[in-house]
């Protein structure tokens, strides 16, 4: 009997500690980031850091608002062109899709899901950068096809996937007596959907939107595949950029000293843009 | 006739709202991009990529020649496995203490939850990152498949944890109060009755972790290294498929294996999907 007891407390523990892992994950992360990536930021001063439009590890200039531009314009591009199209098909699957069809469907957004970053990228890489080429050429910009444009249109199709499951559960979500009273008010099925249901979903759209966001300044592999990554501010969308992750996985290979500090504390600002995106959907998950 | 009748009165309840039918036309078109999107993803590469799989694609040894893929699908093999060995115990016990032990409005419990959707929030990149730090570097495990694996594990963590956390709270009560009943203990009431009857839900959720490490590029290139060759032990660096296919796209000589590395990154994806969903779905009916 007391055997048993001893066992009971002991598994208790494992458990316990099992459940910790994870919060102990958090912190070393955040404490092994942080502490590295400041001690780049303290040589080259956080201000000439984050506003430095010069990029040249060569001779020692850490300016890395070129790329903060490019992560921006790129997830911005992404949600511009992800997110209607993620929300609209959201509507399909909950309120068009015909019964036989959804199963199938709804194992597709899966699979789309699921696809690694890798396989976009080469998609991207051999069908929409020549696409992007001709349509650059043909409005006399010129370019390779490596651009902005390209990269957005990319995520965009990346995030449709995170974007659909999330605004579909919370149009699930709304009680079906909103779509029978507008209905019964004798609304037709788009009035009903459009301005009854989709603005009793708003927050868990915009967190759909917001996690799409997350998933687009985030990516890494499929954006150097297709974005160019020239280290410049652009000045149009034909013109290829580099993002933070791109400047990461692309410098870390060769960097020593100074120059590894400074892509370390690329990633922390790109930690940074993350917890301050998770903070953002905490807010809206407690202000349902 | 019927029908006939049905789409032309439809027309006519449309033609007093234009806006209707355009909100309708938005919403046809966008689901028929999205799902024609991915069906010429899938067509396209498998359609290029089949008539370049050949016996040479799968040689035992890489060459510069044959840009082989066994020794990075081994890799893979051995990464998936190891994150697994160390993600799933963790993750399957975490989620037992939060359902089983935890009280459910407990500050622990709002704690891990905070930071489990903080890690499932992090991008891969920042994986890579930490791991390329602690494990690599201060742990010095140099380039190696199991620096690799620890970084993974941390990042299928969260998932493992969810799901596992949602196949035990779907178990009734009722299964839990007989085992009580019948002067069985906590644990072993955990054991014997509330896990095996959670086991498909769990495997479910185990089965998309694969799919995610199968995947994965970012976090492994600073952690396991893109060595070419099959692996001496866990300790020796190499590529995963991913990370086999990117560099082969990325130096552009190989187009024709990255193709076909496509179709079997693909291919394994689709067959993931849906063991996953065949689990869930017996789940459903259990």
């Amino acid at each position: 009997m007391i055997r048993q007891a001893w066992n009971e407390k002991i598994m208790q523990g494992v458990f316990f500690v099992a459940a910790c892992t994870s919060v102990l994950a958090v912190a070393f992360i955040c404490i092994f980031l942080f502490h590295n990536g400041t001690l780049a930021l303290s040589e080259i001063g956080i201000w000439d850091f984050l506003s430095g439009t010069v990029w040249r590890p060569n001779i020692e200039i850490f300016g890395i608002f070129p790329m903060i531009v490019g992560s921006v314009y790129i997830t911005a591009g992404a949600v511009l062109t992800g997110v209607p199209i993620g929300i609209f098909t959201a509507v399909f699957m909950a309120f068009y899709c015909p019964k036989k069809l959804y199963r199938p469907l709804k194992a597709s957004t899966d699979i789309l899901a699921g696809i690694p970053s890798v396989v976009y990228g080469f998609f991207g890489l051999v069908v929409i950068v020549p696409l992007i080429r001709d349509l650059g050429q043909f409005l006399g910009m010129g370019g390779n096809g490596n651009n902005i444009l390209t990269a957005s249109i990319l995520l965009g199709i990346m995030i449709l996937p995170t974007v659909i499951s999330v605004t579909e559960a919370s149009l699930r979500a709304v009680p079906s007596l909103y779509y029978e009273g507008a209905a019964a008010l004798g609304a037709t099925h788009e009035q009903c959907i459009f301005k009854v249901v989709v603005p009793a979903a708003k927050s868990g759209i915009l967190a759909a939107a917001v996690l799409g966001m997350g998933r687009a300044v985030g990516e890494t592999m499929a954006v150097i595949m297709v974005a160019g990554n020239q280290a410049r501010i652009p000045s149009d969308i034909f013109q290829g950029v580099r993002t933070l992750t791109a400047n990461v996985v692309i410098e870390m290979g060769y960097a020593a000293d100074l120059h590894r500090d400074a892509l370390i504390a690329t990633g922390v600002v790109l930690f940074a843009f993350i917890l301050i995106i998770n903070l953002f959907l905490a807010y809206l998950s407690r202000s349902k | 006739m019927k029908t006939m009748m049905n789409v032309q009165q439809k027309f006519l309840s449309y033609k007093n709202c234009p806006g209707s039918a355009m909100l309708r036309i938005m919403v046809l078109l966008s689901a028929v991009l999205t799902f024609g999107v991915l069906l010429f993803l899938i067509l396209h590469i498998v359609v290029q990529g089949l008539p370049h799989i050949s016996l040479s694609t799968f040689a035992w040894n890489y060459t510069t020649e044959n840009a082989s893929v066994t020794p990075a699908i081994i890799n893979t093999l051995v990464i998936t496995l190891l994150s697994l060995c160390f993600a799933a115990p963790l993750g399957i016990f975490s989620a037992i203490y939060l359902v089983e032990y935890a009280g459910k409005k407990s500050r622990f419990v709002e704690i891990i939850r905070i930071t489990t959707v903080t890690l499932a929030g992090i991008p891969s990149i920042i994986y890579g990152l930490f791991g390329m730090l602690f494990f690599v570097v201060s742990c010095g495990l140099g380039f190696s498949l199991l620096a690799g694996s620890l970084t993974l594990t941390i990042m299928i963590l969260p998932l493992i944890i969810r799901t596992t956390e949602e196949a035990l709270l779907a178990v009734p009560d009722i299964f839990r109060e007989g085992s009580y009943g019948l002067g069985a203990g906590k644990l072993r009431t955990i054991f014997r009755i509330v896990l095996p009857a959670a086991v498909p839900g769990i495997l479910a959720g185990i089965i998309l972790s694969v799919g995610r490490i199968a995947g994965e590029t970012a976090a492994l290139v600073y952690t396991a290294g893109t060595v070419a060759q099959l692996p001496g032990s866990v300790m020796s660096s190499g590529r995963s498929l991913a990370i086999h296919m990117f560099t082969l796209a990325n130096e552009g000589l190989y187009m024709e294996q990255a193709y076909a590395t496509a179709v079997i990154l693909l291919l394994f994806v689709v067959l993931i999907n849906a063991f996953s969903y065949y689990l869930a779905k017996k789940f459903v009916y259990a």
